[in-house]
């Protein structure tokens, strides 16, 4: 296959030698053809070094401690933070709070309004709005507050191109509405939302907007200024980092007045046996010891994206994904399930083989050393939409070369042969 | 190969030719799912005294979960719950196993194929997926308690 007429691709052979695992052999010979990105990302060598370095030469308690090392350590991880707030464009490096993952940023936003006073509090009178192409870590959260509100949980639907369905959004989000939660990117379908449109509806009901940027920041230009949302959630091991960090970012005057949910050391002001005060955000909502190292991590992988630029990242994806398109479209029986055109797309391909299962599909890809995720994806009404029981996903990165795309075609006829 | 040693050609071809698919009169009904993958069947048992009548069900999943209720239903039917018993016992011990087993094809005949499915963790479940869902509807025929949902 030749693939001169592909623009926008990165220096992939370069790229590559930054990443040790990229360089395995499995199973007798057959080169790692690592298409599962959006479950997690592979991590480069710049910031494993990052990850030794700090427990070799740095490790200690952060924000207590007066010696060297306590105050490199809280240095490292305080500076790790404003490399987030640069990267998503945050008007304040106090509005960016360390979780351990996008689950938790999410289920913090929704433990937020469920103890906050008026006029955020989420209560029975209240609407909670989402969309059925969630990720259950955006699902899970909401429904939880709706139970123990009393608060109704409403959703956007999905069109059969795998869009979401907005013909109904004035009946959906209305004055009732507290807080509207949709993914920037869907994990399944690689669909990439409107949020402009849907926060606009929301700032007109006096509605909070949180986006979970989850299967964006990794890929393109984040930027939480543009997007006008009120939180953004994302996680670290899908963008380089190590797994155990995640971020939440929120605007500085709704952190000012939402409530901590967890309480601990590092989140207060002053203790006493009978009530607390708090720490200013965002340490307020960062109870104990935070994942430092992982922290620094993530410091470490938002250099490595900065450095090659997060327009030149979403380029060479989109150019992979619309190669990708183009070459599952002559595998006989396969069926996208998500839109079939990279327009507004991300680099996560969804399909179904004939009635092939997808378990099966993935067990004979991974004999030729190709992996990719089956099952529902942790988006199972997604599933129930399409009426399919799962499915196989590629999903790209900046790392992926087109070679990659070919293997996996060449992988899926091979599927065919063995179970036809 | 080693892919070759999980898809047998006794799996394939019970997976494309499934015996006793599809839910007949029974005594007791079960669904289990997995929920990693999203297989789910859908088991009615029927007794006639101490043996084993009827195994039917709908199931959906990949080739192992599917091959796997159809030997089910060739080993269960037709013996009685006691020997049935020691049939599923043998065949949870052999995907147990992790590949050190190659079972007793006396009690197992056919099951025996699924030796090499044991090596592939993620993949035991499917293959237990029937016979787990068999030994739950069992359970509840044998106490009496009927339990047709649909």
């Amino acid at each position: 296959m030749t693939h001169s007429h592909l623009t926008g691709l990165l220096d992939t052979d370069a790229i590559r030698k930054d990443f040790p695992v990229l360089s395995r052999v499995l199973h007798d010979g057959k080169p790692l053809v690592y298409l599962d990105n959006a479950a997690t990302s592979q991590k480069p060598r710049q910031v494993l070094d990052a990850l030794n370095a700090y427990y070799e030469r740095h490790n200690a308690n952060v924000h207590r401690g007066v010696h060297v090392l306590a105050e490199e350590a809280t240095a490292l991880y305080e500076g790790a933070r404003d490399k987030v707030a640069a990267f998503v464009n945050a008007p304040s490096r106090n509005e960016v709070i360390f979780t351990k993952n996008a689950s938790e940023s999410l289920n913090l936003v929704a433990n937020m309004l469920g103890w906050a006073d008026e006029p955020y509090r989420v209560d029975a009178d209240s609407e909670i709005v989402i969309t059925e192409m969630e990720h259950h870590s955006n699902i899970v959260p909401w429904q939880l507050l709706a139970q123990r509100t009393g608060a109704k949980l409403k959703w956007f639907g999905l069109t059969d191109e795998g869009r979401l369905d907005l013909s109904n959004i004035d009946e959906l989000i209305t004055e009732k509405t507290k807080i509207v939660s949709v993914t920037l990117v869907s994990n399944l379908l690689g669909t990439v939302n409107p949020v402009e449109t849907i926060v606009r509806k929301a700032q007109s009901v006096g509605a909070l907007v949180a986006i979970d940027a989850s299967q964006a920041a990794p890929h393109a230009v984040l930027d939480v200024q543009a997007l006008e949302a009120d939180f953004v959630a994302f996680t670290g091991h899908k963008m380089l980092a190590p797994t155990g960090i995640g971020v939440l970012w929120g605007r500085q005057e709704l952190l000012e007045d939402l409530p901590p949910f967890l309480g601990g050391g590092e989140m207060i002001e002053t203790v006493t046996m009978g009530s607390s005060t708090y720490a200013p955000a965002p340490h307020k909502f960062e109870a104990g010891t935070p994942p430092i190292a992982q922290a620094v991590g993530l410091g470490a992988a938002i250099d490595y994206l900065s450095a090659i630029g997060m327009d030149k990242v979403a380029a060479h994806e989109h150019a992979i994904t619309a190669y990708a398109i183009e070459r599952l479209a002559e595998v006989p029986d396969l069926r996208i399930i998500g839109p079939r055109t990279a327009v507004d797309r991300g680099a996560a391909i969804s399909f179904t083989l004939g009635d092939i299962h997808p378990h099966d599909v993935g067990q004979v890809l991974d004999e030729q050393g190709i992996a990719v995720r089956v099952g529902h994806h942790c988006a199972r009404p997604v599933c129930l939409r399409y009426g399919i029981p799962a499915t196989t996903r590629a999903s790209f990165y900046l790392y992926s070369t087109p070679g990659e795309v070919d293997a996996l075609i060449d992988g899926l006829h091979h599927v065919r042969n063995f179970f036809g | 190969m080693k892919l070759d040693s999980m898809y047998q050609e006794i799996i394939l071809d019970h997976y494309r030719n499934p015996h006793g698919k599809g839910l007949r009169d029974g005594d007791a009904e079960v669904h289990h799912v997995n929920p990693t993958c999203g297989d789910e069947i859908t088991l009615r048992v029927k007794l006639d005294g101490a043996v084993v009548a009827d195994v039917s069900y709908e199931s959906q999943g990949c080739s192992i979960s599917q091959a796997s209720a159809s030997v089910l239903n060739d080993l269960v039917v037709g013996k009685t719950v006691g020997e049935a018993q020691q049939v599923q016992e043998a065949f949870l011990e052999l995907m147990q196993s992790k590949g050190q087993s190659e079972g007793d094809e006396e009690i197992l005949e056919d099951a025996v194929a699924f030796a090499g499915v044991s090596k592939y963790p993620a993949r035991v479940k499917c293959a237990l997926l029937g016979w787990m869902a068999w030994k739950d509807a069992t359970a509840k025929a044998l106490a009496g308690r009927p339990s047709i949902t649909d």
